[in-house]
């Protein structure tokens, strides 16, 4: 009863494969996390899921003009916020959890 | 660069991904974990531009200089207080950028090795409609949420007769598209299925609001990564698949966290309606009840004549950016060696965490900051708590009032301790709706006014005693 032929299914099954096992991965690290980080979490994982911005250079990649080309360029615009916003707005809250010395 | 070392090199990227965030699970390596995210980041960027097809070098530095400065600038100048909001506006980009990946691979399906124009595999068809619905429902609910943290609409939940048969109809319509679009690939279809989902998002977003708001970035976040990886899955790239899988499992957990510091199941809070102008009459009702008042001398005489003191912190410090005037405060009491520290309640803020960054920044050592199972057994051995800007989570109700809509939350057990310094701006009831009990308590002394101009005057008074 199949409705799509997956005509590459073996280049799905081992995305998939990639994807269930990297969930596990996702779901031990995380729990490990300290509470009082779950802001910084965040944000770098915002940070991190921009890496779709490797899509995007692939679009925007060729030299030729094409609707896909500005579609691209639009990502990598979007991404590249998300990069550098992500990151060092990361770096700027945790550099404020810092154990203080004593009579400060 | 050979297509097998680019790949070794992704494999790499997303390792780094995963010492990233396996660095957050302590203060003193996180900062590590961060750049080890950067350095991940950095080579798949590079990696990414070395491969035969990308060539563009010229517009895709302009594209990368546009976006890095413009982020840059909004990193840099934020308030901590604001965080929520940023966060929310982060995540509405990667579900736009998702969007415009989805319609690159639709428009060049041969840069991808997906097809040509008009015949991309099928499987990929799929693929690619699953990361455009999820990415433009992380794009709305995203904007959405930003407009509701930054106060440009109402906060309040918003609900409608049949809100749950529209959102189900919707997810039908978009269904069926996508079944079309598999079968037919017709151009229309895709930006039809990118309006639907944006309306989508929107509607699921506009039920949840107030205290709900935590669970909502959290979920936002996880979808974002839901969207990189149905990207992945489109492209075929195990990077995007495993970094989506990371965030968007990392995000599951934080919003399991939140629903649970709020003793509520992630269903209900995405069905929404919670919190807001409701159980008003209750407080009408109640109003006949007694208080004692007391001013910033009062607290400081009580403060100062105690050994130690809980400090339980709420969104209202932000609102109030208290926090400065607060550690100022605390400072004076620890150098007359009383024993200060910090209840954060797992809710408290707007974003998970929220409370320590806002600590953090007005440099609280994190060793004094303790979260509800840690803090809660020393409430009884506490002579004084002092409540600031926190509400809901200290309502003694929840525990035994079984008709009360916040009944089952676990709350910091602030009844418990001698005095109870309550800072607040009138008798309102917090964001759930819901009367506190412990304004009415003997033990309870009310502290009437803004939270920053309190703990400034509790100073001032603790300076002349």
């Amino acid at each position: 009863m199949e409705i799509f032929e997956f005509t590459n299914s073996s280049v799905f099954i081992s995305g998939l494969t990639v994807f269930v096992l990297a969930c596990f991965i996702g779901y031990y690290v995380v729990w490990s996390v300290t509470p009082a980080l779950h802001s910084p979490l965040m944000s770098v994982t915002n940070a991190i899921s921009s890496v779709i911005i490797v899509g995007a250079l692939y679009a925007a990649g060729p030299l030729d003009n094409n609707i896909a080309k500005i579609f691209g360029l639009i990502a990598v615009v979007l991404a590249s916020v998300n990069i550098f916003g992500g990151f060092i707005v990361t770096y700027r809250m945790l550099s404020m959890f810092k154990k203080k010395t004593k009579n400060k | 660069m050979s297509s097998d070392l680019t790949l070794i090199l992704y494999l790499i990227s997303a390792v780094l991904f995963i010492f990233s965030l396996r660095g957050l699970s302590h203060p003193e390596s996180s900062r590590r974990g961060n750049i080890y995210g950067i350095a991940g980041m950095a080579l798949a960027v590079i990696t990414t531009l070395s491969t035969k097809i990308v060539i563009n070098y010229f517009e895709i530095s302009i594209a990368i200089i546009i976006g890095g400065s413009i982020g840059t600038l909004i990193a840099l100048r934020i308030k901590m207080t604001a965080l929520p909001q940023l966060v929310a506006a982060f995540h509405s980009l990667v579900g736009l950028a998702a969007v415009f990946v989805a319609a690159a691979a639709f428009y060049r399906p041969e840069a991808f090795g997906i097809g040509n124009f008009g015949d991309i595999h099928r499987s990929s068809l799929v693929e690619m409609s699953i990361g455009l619905f999820i990415g433009a429902v992380t794009f709305s609910g995203s904007v959405l949420a930003f407009c509701k943290l930054q106060g440009l609409v109402s906060g309040n939940p918003v609900t409608f007769k049949f809100q749950h048969a529209l959102n189900g109809l919707l997810l039908l319509v978009i269904l069926i598209l996508i079944l079309f679009f598999v079968a037919n690939e017709i151009e229309s279809y895709f930006w039809i299925i990118v309006i639907i989902s944006i309306l989508f998002g929107i509607l699921v977003v506009i039920p949840i609001g107030g205290a709900d708001m935590p669970v909502v970035i959290s979920m936002l976040n996880s979808y974002s990564g839901w969207a990189a990886c149905g990207i992945g899955f489109t492209l075929s790239n195990n990077l995007l698949i495993i970094t989506g899988a990371l965030v968007g499992s990392s995000g599951a957990i934080l919003s399991y966290i939140m629903s649970k510091g709020m003793n509520r199941s992630i269903i209900s809070v995405i069905l929404g309606g919670f919190g807001g102008e409701q159980s008003q009459t209750q407080s009408e009702k109640d109003s006949d009840k007694t208080f004692r008042q007391g001013n910033a001398e009062d607290a400081a005489y009580i403060l100062k004549n105690s050994e130690s003191v809980i400090i339980v912190p709420g969104y209202g410090m932000a609102v109030a950016q208290a926090q400065h005037a607060l550690r100022e405060m605390c400072d004076i009491l620890k150098r007359e060696k009383i024993k200060v520290r910090y209840a954060i309640h797992p809710v408290a803020g707007r974003m998970p965490g929220h409370m320590n960054v806002l600590l953090a920044e007005a440099n609280v050592s994190y060793d004094e900051v303790l979260e509800l199972e840690e803090i809660n057994p020393d409430f009884p051995m506490t002579e004084v708590s002092f409540v600031i800007g926190a509400n809901d989570v200290t309502n003694p109700s929840a525990k035994s009032d079984k008709s009360s809509p916040i009944y089952g939350m676990p709350i910091l057990d602030v009844e418990r301790s001698g005095t109870v310094l309550f800072v607040k701006r009138s008798l309102a009831t917090g964001y759930s709706g819901v009367d506190n009990d412990l304004f009415y308590r003997n033990n309870t002394t009310m502290l009437f006014g803004d939270a920053k101009k309190m703990c400034e005057d509790i100073v001032k008074s603790l300076d002349n005693i």
